[in-house]
């Protein structure tokens, strides 16, 4: 099932003009605050109509300002999680999660089995008799979760559901929003500005900048695309998928990637492990000949692919390694000068730090 | 009891059931308006909200006039309604009602308006993304959301009802037994010389009922904003 957009909308002082495809899994929807993201996903809902465009849903338009049509939001069969849980104050948590499956027609109710699986899947069991007002932030967020999926919709979007809570809520929930990709089938439009959660969740990323699509593809692509540095800062990196090659005696974890094996002190992982690597373009350093007598472990020997200068003068240096994994490198415009760089150089990465942001069993 | 004679209770009862009567017909275009009022823009909007507010600001005897020529035997609606449907206001305890009714309208829709402006439409529009339609969001959302407020604004019609004056008097008179209210009962007391005694007693009912109307109203407004918070 998958999501086609195009449409565009004009408001004071902004003007919205954008066109993509969300296949299956997550489709990160990925932008700065004022970038036009909400926008997109409430003309996706229904709940705002653009002046012009085109939305369907596996094949099915539920807008098209050419042809008139326009379904109301009951009809798209959407479900929606808001940044803030918009929670029904006057029912209790039992009732908010009934609330949606009252109206789902009778082929897409969950039945009882459903149900229990859900409230477990989200661990809210023990809330059901409580009241909204009587929930923190974190339990808000998973019993308004479990409400739209209960009410059977054939996507999910979800505009920043993590964005009102603390660091230590949103680990609570992350791994229940890993659960919900993994299990339940169901495409989901993910609307966020921090880039931890959508290194984390993203099958696909759609990069939005003051209302256009400057980016959108597979999320290791996209977000390895030197093109995508100026949208993603200080945070921009490499996305790697690894898997774990052997545990090493001195603690130390060897995994496969398509860049060549790279070792991190991660004595927990379990061989065979599928895990999703995240390399900071700030993080790696260059250099010209192999580097002897430094501490760092990872060095990948790679090619320059491009260079380019950012506005405030560092250079985001896309390195190709191997057939298919590509790195980024940030360095000043004195050290590529010092260096003499040019693209199809070959160099040596020295990584810094690897952080990994997502595992899987293998 | 034998503290009231039995004009007094007649006077007591018909203002219990005028009023009763005049809240209960009026509530639902009262919640309409309201809602209207709140939540739609459309032309003639000021248009309708000055038309609800208009028996606030005129002389009631004002408005009992014009009731007499709209409603009255021979009025503008008054002479179809008892030709076609022989519903009769002139000169009737049906008449007082309506009276009431138009009287108490404002301070009804101003109540109920303010419980629905302090209802989040985000969560109406949560509603119906969860596949619920314009009628049911209203249904099972506004309508729980809003009842403190329709039940504050039903008192405090009520207790308002109860105490119309002018406009009752001006356009059904203040016949006893038929269209003779608390306050006019009180009024023709007055009129009486040594009838103080009877109208103090007249009078102390009507604070009573004013004074309980506030506080259940107050109480109503408090349910409203918990309801609201959702603790």
């Amino acid at each position: 099932m998958s999501l086609s957009v195009q449409m565009r909308h004009r408001f004071q002082g902004f003007a919205l003009d954008v066109d993509f495809e969300a296949g299956p899994g997550v489709t990160a929807l990925f932008g700065r605050s004022g970038a036009g993201k909400t926008t997109v996903v409430n003309a996706v809902a229904g709940l705002l109509r653009p002046d012009q465009g085109r939305i369907a849903l596996a094949g099915r338009a539920l807008l098209d300002t050419r042809r008139g049509i326009d379904l109301p939001p009951p009809a798209r069969r959407i479900g929606y999680v808001f940044q803030d849980a918009r929670l029904f104050p006057h029912l209790s948590v039992r009732g908010n999660l009934d609330y949606g499956r009252r109206f789902a027609p009778r082929e897409a109710r969950p039945d009882k089995a459903g149900v229990t699986e859900i409230i477990d899947l989200l661990g809210i069991g023990a809330l059901l008799d409580r009241r909204p007002g009587a929930l923190s932030g974190g339990e808000r967020q998973r019993v308004a979760l479990g409400r739209a999926i209960l009410s059977g919709p054939r996507l999910l979007l979800m505009d920043e559901p993590l964005a009102a809570l603390d660091e230590a809520r949103k680990a609570e929930i992350l791994p229940y929003l890993e659960r919900l990709r993994d299990g339940l089938g169901l495409p989901i439009l993910y609307v966020s500005h921090a880039l931890p959660e959508i290194t984390r969740l993203a099958n696909t990323v759609v990069l939005l900048e003051h209302g256009r699509v400057t980016a959108a593809g597979p999320a290791a692509q996209v977000l390895s695309d030197p093109a995508s540095g100026p949208a993603l800062g200080r945070e921009t990196g490499a996305l790697l998928e690894a898997v774990v090659a052997a545990q090493e005696s001195d603690g130390l974890a060897r995994l496969d990637t398509p860049a060549g094996p790279i070792w991190v002190a991660r004595p927990d992982l379990a061989t065979g492990a599928r895990v999703r690597l995240r390399i900071v373009a700030q993080d790696v350093m260059l250099a010209t000949e192999v580097p002897r007598h430094i501490s760092a472990l990872n060095v990948l020997t790679g090619i320059i692919d491009s260079m380019d200068t950012e506005a405030d003068g560092s250079v985001l240096v896309r390195l190709r390694l191997g057939a298919e994994a590509a790195i980024l490198s940030r360095i000043t415009g004195r050290s590529r000068a010092a260096l003499q760089l040019e693209v199809g150089m070959p160099v040596q990465a020295v990584l810094k730090s690897v952080s990994i942001v997502e595992v899987a069993p293998g | 009891m034998d503290w009231l004679i039995p004009e007094e209770w007649q006077a007591v009862a018909l203002s219990l059931k005028v009023s009763f009567w005049a809240v209960l017909a009026s509530l639902p275009l009262g919640i309409l308006c309201a809602y209207a009022l709140a939540r739609w823009r459309f032309p003639g909007r000021q248009v309708l909200n000055g038309l609800v507010h208009l028996p606030l600001i005129l002389p009631p005897v004002v408005t009992g006039y014009l009731l007499l020529l709209g409603f009255g035997r021979r009025g503008l609606i008054g002479a179809p309604l008892a030709e076609w449907f022989g519903i009769v206001f002139a000169f009737r305890w049906t008449g007082a009602a309506l009276a009431a009714a138009v009287m108490a309208f404002p301070l009804m829709v101003r109540t109920i308006r303010l419980s629905i402006e302090a209802v989040d439409p985000k969560l109406e529009q949560a509603a119906s993304t969860l596949g619920a339609r314009p009628a049911s969001v209203f249904a099972t959302v506004t309508l729980p959301l809003i009842l403190p407020g329709i039940i504050a604004g039903s008192i405090i019609a009520f207790a308002k009802a109860m105490g119309e004056f002018g406009a009752t008097i001006t356009f059904v008179s203040n016949i006893p037994g038929q269209t003779q209210t608390l306050p006019t009962a009180i009024y023709s007391q007055l009129q009486i010389p040594g009838g103080e005694a009877q109208a103090a007693r007249l009078v102390a009912i009507s604070l009573a009922v004013a004074l309980g109307a506030l506080l259940a109203s107050e109480w109503a407004g408090r349910a409203v904003a918990r309801r609201i918070s959702g603790a």
